[in-house]
């Protein structure tokens, strides 16, 4: 009797178990501009909530609050109602604009230098190799029992990778109030529950995502990959192996003269043992002629974060970070051999390089109909909520009649509406405004805390800073009238500022005869 | 044909030992921890029945040992509300009506309140709006038969009008002048063609003058002779253009000779003292409400509330 295995043939997995990757440690310039990119990032992140921004005495006094608990979203000099919202969905726009056109001009730059994602894992990356040392020495340990130096240094690690993930969602929350205050209450443990549960929910995504998940969250979690995928072109920035270069590649510098004694060489694979050629060699002209830069030394690979091969062309892995670029640059300066075996460039340029056509000018590759269109969309959305912004009106008031009853008739037989007013004052200060009402001819308005006798054809409130004042408004007019006429609320702000605002409702009489 | 059960070559597992059509069925073992799942639910299924009231009886059903119930969920919620609302509560009782409009919060407060127990109490006399209908007034308007401040109104809802039996209750008798024959068809028609010019409804005529006369000797008494009113006695104003029961001459008519007695019923012996003044603050609040004004004199026992009436009534009719 056969075993089942012998039917099914080999075990059908479903999933693959992952590689663990060791990046290797590298200087070079795209590494520089990393720790730039990283210093200015993590910055922002951390010292934005400490930032202040006097607003005076009536709004708070940080420079960026999303203050969810009174519906106010502050930004510097910029505040936001929740009926302002469009800005943010704007922003949010222009942001999903804006990935298009960084695409679109520099690849996934985005991905490489400053997605959070790539940001703290290279943060924790760089914590594992104080720890545990390079590459080699982490593949050493990795192999290596158990024993209490190891324990030691996994505890270390790990303690030092939440550390960072407890302040990673420890500043998180101090977007949402007061950072001094909350700081003070996080500390003295009488923050609101919800504070320490998000931190605690960021501290732990922030320890997995960085410390365990890494390269398998852009991998297989991150859409932005494969959207990315459907946006590059033949004309888009991407770290590019320049093949016509480096192949056929040679197993290390000492073969590479066995090999240009063969005159035929796999494409990009092992030399094939083969018959020595009977002709005679020129070995100079043939290491020149026949042998490719790349000698194979996988200093690209070791050095990924994603733990790819860019040889093996432009792939969803590659987040276009260049460290690569740096490795097998310093590989190819030991080897006396022309920088940038590796580097950015384009599809296009590569075809045209290998067939040693002039390639495309960077200005040309920047400025194609694709950017420009890209970019006058982003910056047209941009414009555009700018001159929102410093046009829009601080004040503004809604005015809704109250339906029951519709209209009361007074003793001296003219006739009361009542409305339900609110003004909307979205200054950070306290403002006096004169609420006037147009369209009904005699009309006395008062508010709830006033009295008819002391009404008159305007109203004055004085407005709380920041707040929606509330009143019930009556208007009185004479009998004699259309049953239903248009009315116009003005409110109209009394200080040096101005400004003013202004909502159509009717005022009802009884129908004649009645 | 439990004897056709064998074991699948391909996975190693039973079948079940059906067979159609050559179609077998693995008899695939469940997951472990679906299993546990299961027993979980089972668990728990017991541990509930124990603890909640679960089986259904004759007249009842067992009661767990928690003793657990759904009315004693909701009576311990309704304490939880009004230990929540006892402070404010308290306020309300403590502060005298006519000092309601010094604290604005507790005011606020107590007009949301009037407005709820108003939709309970009140609505089925004087509408939702509190608009009224015949017979019903307008609470919304400026026009008061029994006076229009806080502590006349909290003294009309607690006392009701025309109340036997209460001492305090809102009371006056308009003589049925037709039906008790006071006054004939005719005198009546005279009386109404008046009472219509008082509000200019209709020209003075000579029917008018003569009606003039009979209302000095049976009206003014309590419409005052300009047909003013008098809030003490709930008799209304006849210059202004609102009819409790009409102000047309068939309405007015009949208003004579049958005589009008509207009713109220004297909420203070139904409602708490502190829904009373809710419920006043909020008829106040509605648009046609009066200031109070404290009677001159030092306060006595008699009727501070009919004082203040008065006293409304002449400031109102002292108004432009």
């Amino acid at each position: 009797m056969a075993s089942p295995d012998d039917l099914t043939g080999p075990k059908i997995k479903l999933f693959e178990a992952r590689e663990k990757i060791f990046p290797k440690a590298i200087s070079g310039n795209y590494r520089r501009l990393k720790w730039a990119i990283m210093a200015i990032t993590l910055a922002i992140y951390y010292v934005t909530p400490w930032l202040r921004w006097d607003r005076g005495p009536y709004a708070p006094d940080q420079a960026v609050l999303v203050d969810i608990a009174n519906r106010r979203f502050f930004m510097f000099a910029i505040e936001i109602w929740p009926h302002e919202f469009y800005y943010v969905a704007g922003l949010l726009i222009m942001a999903g604009i804006g990935l298009f056109l960084v695409t679109s001009s520099v690849g996934r730059a985005w991905c490489g230098y400053a997605c959070p994602q790539t940001v703290w894992t290279d943060l924790f990356l760089h914590v594992e190799r104080l720890i545990d040392g390079d590459r080699n020495a982490q593949i050493r340990l990795q192999r290596a029992p158990w024993t209490a130096g190891k324990v030691a240094k996994r505890v270390t690690k790990h303690g030092i990778w939440l550390l960072i993930a407890v302040a990673t969602g420890g500043a998180w929350i101090f977007y949402f109030a007061d950072a001094p205050t909350l700081a003070r209450q996080l500390f003295a443990g009488d923050a609101p529950f919800v504070a320490y549960a998000t931190v605690a929910i960021l501290t732990a995504t922030t320890y997995v995502l960085g410390g365990l998940m890494r390269e398998q969250f852009c991998i297989y979690a991150c859409p932005w990959p494969r959207i990315q995928g459907a946006m590059l072109d033949e004309k888009s920035l991407i770290v590019t192996y320049k093949y016509w270069r480096g192949e056929p590649r040679t197993h290390g510098t000492k073969r590479a003269g066995e090999a240009a004694r063969r005159p035929e060489t796999d494409h990009g694979g092992d030399p094939q043992p083969g018959v020595p050629s009977l002709e005679p060699i020129d070995v100079a002209a043939q290491m020149t002629a026949r042998i490719g830069d790349c000698i194979d030394c996988n200093a690209c690979v070791s050095v990924c974060p994603t733990g790819i091969d860019i040889r093996e062309g432009s792939q969803i892995g590659c987040i276009t970070c260049g460290l690569c670029i740096d490795a097998c640059d310093e590989i190819m300066d030991k080897i006396g051999r022309p920088p940038r075996l590796i580097g950015y460039s384009t599809v296009a340029d590569e075809f045209a390089a290998a067939e040693g056509r002039p390639t495309e000018s960077v200005a040309r590759r920047l400025f194609r109909p694709r950017t420009i269109v890209y970019f006058l969309i982003w910056g047209s959305i941009g414009l555009a909520m700018l001159f929102a912004l410093g046009t829009r009106q601080r004040l503004d008031l809604s005015v809704s009649q109250n339906r029951n009853p519709v209209y009361v008739r007074l003793s001296d037989g003219s006739v009361r509406n009542a409305f339900e007013l609110k003004v909307r004052n979205m200054q950070s200060r306290p403002r006096e405004v004169e609420v006037s009402v147009s369209g009904v001819p005699g009309a006395v308005i008062w508010s709830a805390n006033g009295s008819r006798a002391n009404g008159a054809s305007t109203l004055r409130m004085n407005l709380p800073a920041d707040q929606v004042a509330k009143t019930r408004l009556f208007l009185a007019a004479p009998e004699a009238g259309p049953a239903r006429s248009e009315l116009t609320f003005s409110v109209r702000a009394l200080d040096a500022e101005g400004g003013q605002a202004s909502q159509t409702s009717f005022f009802e009489r009884p129908e004649a005869g009645q | 044909m439990a004897d056709g059960k064998r074991i699948d070559e391909a996975t190693g597992t039973s079948t079940v030992g059906h067979e159609w059509d050559g179609i077998e069925e693995l008899d695939t073992p469940m997951p472990r921890w679906w299993l546990y799942t299961l027993y979980a639910t089972i668990v728990f299924a017991i541990a509930y029945c124990v603890a909640y009231p679960a089986w259904p009886l004759v007249d009842r059903a067992t009661h767990g040992v928690l003793n657990w119930t759904s009315r004693s969920a909701h009576a311990e919620e309704m304490r939880t509300e009004g230990a929540r609302r006892a402070p404010t509560i308290a306020a309300l009782a403590r502060i005298p009506i006519e000092r309601l409009p010094e604290d604005s919060k507790l005011l606020d407060t107590a007009v949301a309140g009037g407005a709820s127990a108003f939709k309970v109490h009140c609505v089925q006399c004087h509408g939702s709006g509190a608009q009224g209908f015949k017979g019903y007034p307008n609470l919304n308007d400026d026009d008061w038969l029994w006076g229009g401040d806080l502590k006349a109104i909290e003294q009309t809802l607690r006392n009701g009008i025309r109340q036997p039996g209460n001492e305090e209750t809102r009371t006056s008798m308009m003589p049925a002048f037709g039906r008790d024959q006071i006054l004939t068809p005719a005198q009546i028609e005279e009386v109404v063609s008046h009472v219509l010019t008082l509000s200019g409804r209709e020209k003075p005529s000579a029917a008018s003058r003569r009606g003039a006369a009979q209302f000095a000797t049976n009206c003014a008494a309590c419409h005052g002779a300009g047909g003013e009113g008098n809030r003490t006695l709930g008799a209304p104003k006849l210059t202004d253009a609102i009819w409790l029961y009409g102000g047309d001459r068939e309405s007015i008519r009949q208003t004579i000779h049958n005589s009008r007695n509207g009713v109220m019923p004297a909420w203070g012996s139904r409602l708490d003292p502190v829904t009373i003044k809710m419920l006043s603050a909020y008829v106040h609040s509605l648009g046609g409400g009066e200031d109070f004004v404290p009677p001159a004199p030092k306060p006595s026992t008699a009727a501070p509330s009919a004082e203040a009436a008065a006293t409304a009534a002449r400031t109102k009719n002292g108004k432009p």
